[in-house]
């Protein structure tokens, strides 16, 4: 079994000429940097699709405080369900995400960069340490970045603890500062108050990536994909009921039934876009666009064949929340709680409708009223499944 | 615990300590390293991290309650965790599952008497085109069956002993490309 053996499709990071993208932005100024990746209108590739160049500009405009440095941190925490991307990325393109940051690094004026890799990703940490080592020694890392007198930065490796919250940037930033993975309140935001209060840009591993091949061929390469809201290509974790399952490169705005073709999932009953936090798409709206503004996705895509329970997969999510929920605010860690109770009446058979409808309107007040992204869509799963699939859950016999 | 070995787990903390910084946010490192060396963090060890950083020892254990990785009780030596993530259960993980249970003789959330082997479910382990995912300690396995279980422990059962202070493995079946 080969750990980055899981590419389907070629990827753009294939044919990008290393370095190119860093050494097209060491003859640039800081601003037309972050004037390019905001052309290109690259949204962040984690899942949220904030923009990239309009992070950076307030980073960029953002006053470091005393004594301190503004910083980069790739978001390697990939928790959300279904999701492997970056592992591959990692794997094999270890060198275009430091090549990213980098860039990052000189766009912003930042000193220091981190890359937060989850601990279910350990095994790839010998090979990080060796390729930042090799970049050092390159003189792609360190004093004096590519020969630019006074461009200083290096990258270290922090390992994560096992919380899928922390993939949230400032859940992230206090497992950074060495807390628990608590999100925290927002405004300030990371650009302005980040790790130890100082300026930081936290993007994702893809992200990064992209950020290279941009800088190589341009904003207009990139942005000539996509559609008007959802630039570029997209890498995609597909897995579940397919013959392919893998990572496929593709770009944003292809259909699901378009997507289920490619990766032999036809006669599929349901896909989840989105991992545990995203939304089931139903057979009857596979002419649905994976983008920003339709069924969006950071890389999750599951593929529910026609023979499965509606009711498991409901259960499977609903558990997955209740055990990563942080516990900070009442709507997520109490209401996960109630909404997997309410999937175990379901599987006895003992929900009225009256009840079901409360659970949806639970469902409403978690996605307004929690604090993080996190609590905001633990119940998307869950309402599009009773939403679509209420007669296959409702009415069940007790199990003999 | 006996005096002894409280003494060498304090001089383990300081060496750690001195290793990492006393900063917080050296503290999960601190934490991570600790327990690869002594398989858990026990409250006593805590109590002395606390101390050389400086902080409440419920500060320490509030932390070490949080992540998944560090989470008390004793975990053992050999750490199995089980992805229990929608894409590995289409391909079996429940049946995985029993047979841990079965072989190893504990539920999940437990560890052997003996404190070689945990048992713990994982919330998604990213190898959802390659599951049922397993991860021991720093390997991982992908495409397990029940029938490979008992291959797994008893490779653990192999390296214990000699290599128990390296808790383990850090390569990747087949390489990383």
């Amino acid at each position: 079994m080969m750990i980055a053996d899981s590419k389907r499709t070629p990827l753009t990071f294939d044919s990008v000429e290393p370095e190119s993208g860093l050494r097209a932005a060491l003859a640039m100024g800081r601003a037309d940097i972050i004037g390019e990746i905001g052309a290109s209108n690259l949204r962040g590739r984690g899942g949220a699709g904030f923009p990239t160049g309009t992070k950076w500009n307030l980073a960029a405009a953002a006053r470091v405080r005393a004594g301190g440095a503004k910083y980069v941190v790739c978001n390697a925490d990939e928790g959300e369900p279904g999701t492997f991307k970056d592992r591959v990325l990692l794997a094999a393109h270890a060198d275009m995400v430091f090549e990213g940051m980098t860039i990052a690094a000189r766009a912003i004026g930042a000193a220091i960069g981190i890359l937060y890799l989850r601990s279910e990703y350990v095994y790839l940490r010998p090979h990080l340490e060796a390729v930042l080592a090799r970049r050092r020694d390159e003189h792609l890392l360190g004093a004096d970045i590519g020969g630019l007198a006074g461009f200083t930065f290096d990258i270290h490796v922090h390992m994560g603890a096992g919380a899928y919250v922390c993939g949230e940037e400032t859940a992230l930033i206090e497992s950074l500062e060495g807390y628990r993975g608590e999100p925290r309140n927002r405004p300030p935001f990371p650009v302005d108050t980040g790790f130890q209060g100082q300026p930081t840009v936290v993007n994702n591993v893809e992200t990064f990536a992209w950020v290279v091949c941009i800088l190589s061929r341009g904003a207009g390469w990139f942005k000539a994909t996509g559609t008007g809201k959802s630039a570029g290509y997209k890498l995609l974790s597909v897995s579940g009921d397919c013959r392919e399952p893998g990572v496929y490169e593709a770009p944003l705005g292809l259909t699901v039934a378009e997507l289920l073709a490619r990766v032999g999932g036809e006669g599929a009953k349901a896909v989840q876009v989105g991992g545990a936090s995203g939304v089931c798409v139903p057979a009857s709206e596979f002419g649905r666009r994976i983008a920003f503004e339709d069924a969006s996705t950071g890389g999750s895509i599951i593929v529910i064949g026609p023979d499965r329970d509606m009711l498991a997969v409901a259960r499977n999510f609903m558990e997955f929340f209740v055990e990563e929920s942080c516990g900070q605010c009442t709507p997520c860690r109490a209401g996960n709680a109630k909404l997997l109770e309410g999937v175990e009446r379901l599987e006895r058979g003992e929900c009225s409708t009256g009840h079901l409808q409360e659970l949806l309107a639970l469902a409403e007040t978690m996605q307004l009223a929690s604090k993080c992204g996190l609590g905001q869509s633990s119940s998307n799963a869950f309402v599009s499944i009773v939403r679509h699939f209420r007669n296959e859950i409702m009415g069940r016999a007790l199990a003999h | 615990m006996l005096v002894g070995q409280q003494q060498r787990l304090q001089d383990d903390i300081r060496e750690i300590v001195a290793q990492l910084g006393r900063d917080r946010s050296a503290l999960i490192p601190v934490l991570q390293e600790l327990q690869k060396r002594h398989a858990t963090v026990s409250d006593f060890a805590m109590q002395v991290v606390a101390d050389e950083l400086g902080l409440h020892p419920a500060e320490v254990y509030g932390v070490t309650s949080f992540y998944a990785f560090l989470r008390q009780p004793a975990q053992g030596r050999f750490v199995f965790r089980l992805c229990r993530t929608l894409s590995c259960e289409f391909e079996g993980k429940s049946r995985v599952a029993r047979q841990l249970e079965n072989d190893l003789g504990i539920g999940f959330g437990q560890a052997t008497p003996d404190g070689r082997f945990g048992l713990e479910w994982a919330s998604c382990l990213g190898l959802c085109d390659q599951g049922p995912a397993l991860l021991v300690n720093e390997r991982v396995y992908t495409r397990v069956t029940p029938e490979r279980v008992h291959e797994i422990i008893d490779e653990c059962r192999r390296t214990f002993g000699a290599h128990a202070r390296q808790a383990g493995h850090s390569q990747v079946e087949g390489g990383l490309s």
